[in-house]
């Protein structure tokens, strides 16, 4: 059988403080209840340059330059323990700031909604001009178009035609309503689906100029993050993906937007595999864009207890998803775990369900998967909000089930979970984090023989669409490709194939 | 303690009453559980919820202090493998201290 492989991976990351300040909903809830809100007061105070969200490890291990497991060899808190030889640029990706970000939003609009002041607008074009992923993208003559004054900008934020845009603590730019009244077009709702498809343009360019896909072979993107685009008829309609393709130039490619909370990603993945191995598209790339609502989601409690605001960063990734090279790892698509609707919602259930029901099918044993990659938070960001350490709790519980099995005993649950978990390094971006971060890596050390198979594991909350109380939750395995591509039955094969069992039959009849 | 959470406890002991009504937690985490624990007990201390003020006086007891009240087998189908996993003492600690 030819499964499917995962061909690339790229990662993108953009500190996004002012958005932090004026478009986090941590930070809208609190002044729309308090205006004279202590943590408003507080957080600029906490947050950090974008020198040292460069310089910040987990950042690093998101963009391929250090590895988790050097992660794993850094002193926490990370955030004091930065590492100062190393670039915004990656093996897998970039870090971005967000005056470039701001420039990549008026490149990705079509509609004349982002509005950037004319300097400002000079300045950034002059830096994405000289950009390696960026300079030469499609529609980057949206920099080069008349750009307005300060006042006009004022005006319209005045008037409540536009949210504004700052950049370092000044006023540089908006982004119009593109409906007189329409809620599901409103300034806000641009905005955040502006900075998820500008994100996702970022991730998609960094893969073609990071691997060798050409945008060209792209036949299908999926997009899965976790906003909604449409108008007050069908407020989820769609499409992200192929908006995100037109400006990476896929011209061959068509797409769809997938949603599960922030198990959309795995769900993605999936559906990528599986439409490869049934031969419909040869080349899929899923990918995703940051949320501005998230950013400082917990921040509340890292300026009460004194931390840096590390929920700076946007996030972003796009994987390929190809034909079987008998290089590259496989996706084991016989064996997808899944939460299904009866599985119950109990955690036992639940990983159950997504971790040990696939290996079983398999024959495989907790152990036989070198690494897990579930929901990958850094800690660092929710172990002051209370939320504890969230991958170390999945590979606890995966190891719990271990002792149940009686695979291992209950003494070695912390040696079980030191060999396979993986330190959580990704921005607490909802979809983000879920499995994903990891594929890059993971990926080059199967190419490297250090592992043989790793599994991804996405999870999701839909209670909060208020529609149900399910969880969600679905994994994969990826695995060291057996380096044979099997091309079939060919005429001669079948022919002797026949012939022998012919021989067989002939002989039961003498007998 | 979620919004929703504490809007549906409050209704609760507003149609029930309070005699004869306790709270069961499922916290990961000791001071997350603890928060809860007091949010029933004397209030939101984040004062973000509608129990912002309200002093129900509930008692609240993690889901780890009642498994001689369950049947083993659900007890261990269910919570069996969170058993392992969490911090259950430091956990039922913190959500004692609440009922004192």
């Amino acid at each position: 059988m030819n499964y499917p492989v995962v061909k690339g991976a790229a990662y993108g990351l953009i500190q996004a403080n002012e958005m932090l300040i004026h478009y986090g909903t941590t930070q809208t809830s609190e002044l729309r209840i308090n205006k004279d809100s202590d943590h408003l007061k507080k957080l600029p105070a906490h947050l950090r340059s974008f020198e040292a969200a460069v310089k910040y490890p987990p950042n690093q291990a998101y963009i391929g330059n250090i590895t988790p497991d050097d992660l794993k060899n850094i002193p926490r808190p990370w955030y004091e323990n930065q590492i100062s030889t190393v670039s915004r640029n990656g093996r897998f990706g970039e870090i971005m700031p967000e005056d470039e970000f701001l420039g990549l939003m008026k490149i990705v609009d079509i509609f004349d909604l982002v509005l950037l002041e004319e300097k400002f607008q000079a300045q950034v074009r002059d830096k994405l001009a000289l950009h390696p992923v960026l300079a030469g993208i499609n529609n980057f003559e949206n920099l080069e178009k008349s750009a307005p004054e300060l006042a006009q900008i004022e005006k319209m934020t005045a008037e409540h035609l536009a949210l504004p845009l700052y950049f370092n603590g000044e006023l540089v730019g908006c982004v119009k309503k593109a409906h007189e009244f329409d809620d599901a077009l409103s300034a806000h709702v641009m905005l955040e689906n502006l900075v998820s498809k500008a994100s996702s343009v970022f991730a998609l360019q960094l893969l073609l100029v990071k691997t060798d896909l050409d945008a060209k072979d792209i036949d299908y993107i999926i997009e899965c993050s976790e906003e909604a685009c449409g108008d007050m008829n069908q407020r989820g309609g769609g499409n992200f993906a192929k908006s995100v393709g037109e400006i990476g130039g896929c011209i061959n490619a068509t797409g769809s937007d997938t949603r599960s909370f922030c198990a959309g990603p795995a769900h993605a993945l999936v559906e990528a595999a599986a439409l490869v191995q049934a031969g419909v598209y040869k080349n899929v790339v899923v990918l995703a864009g940051g949320s501005t609502a998230k950013l400082g989601m917990n921040s509340k409690e890292h300026v009460k207890k004194g931390l840096p605001v590390l929920e700076d960063m946007l996030g972003a990734f796009a994987v390929h998803i190809g034909e079987n090279d008998g290089i590259n790892p496989v996706i084991r698509t016989d064996a997808v775990g899944r939460h299904r609707i009866g599985s119950g919602a109990s955690p036992q259930a639940v990983m159950t369900a997504i971790v040990t029901d696939p290996l079983d099918s398999l024959g495989y044993k907790i152990t036989d998967v070198n690494r897990y990659s579930p929901e990958m938070q850094n800690p660092e960001i929710t172990e002051p909000a209370g939320a504890g350490d969230v991958p170390q709790a999945n590979y606890k519980m995966i190891a719990a089930l271990g002792v149940k099995r009686g695979e291992f005993s209950r003494d070695e649950i912390i040696q079980a979970v030191d060999s396979f978990g993986v330190p959580g390094f990704a921005p607490t971006q909802g979809h983000i984090p879920s499995g994903i971060p990891f594929i890059g890596h993971g990926r080059e050390m199967i190419l490297a023989g250090d592992i043989e198979r790793a599994m991804i594991i996405g999870k999701g909350s839909l209670f909060l669409g208020r529609l149900t109380n399910l969880f969600d939750g679905i994994s994969f395995l990826i695995e060291k490709n057996a380096g044979i591509i099997d091309d079939g039955l060919d005429k001669e094969t079948v022919r002797k194939m026949i012939g022998e069992a012919m021989i067989e039959f002939a002989k039961t009849l003498q007998e | 303690m979620d919004l929703e959470n504490q809007a549906r406890i409050k209704d609760l002991s507003d149609k029930y009453g309070k005699e004869d009504f306790i709270v069961v937690l499922g916290g990961a985490e000791a001071e997350a559980s603890g928060l809860a624990a007091e949010t029933v007990a004397s209030g939101d201390p984040t004062f973000a919820g509608p129990l912002s003020g309200v002093s129900l006086g509930l008692k609240a007891y993690h889901i780890f202090e009642l498994k001689e009240e369950i049947d083993a087998g659900v007890y261990d189908e269910q919570i069996g493998m969170m058993e392992m996993v969490l911090n259950v003492d430091e956990i039922i600690e913190e959500v004692k201290s609440y009922r004192k």
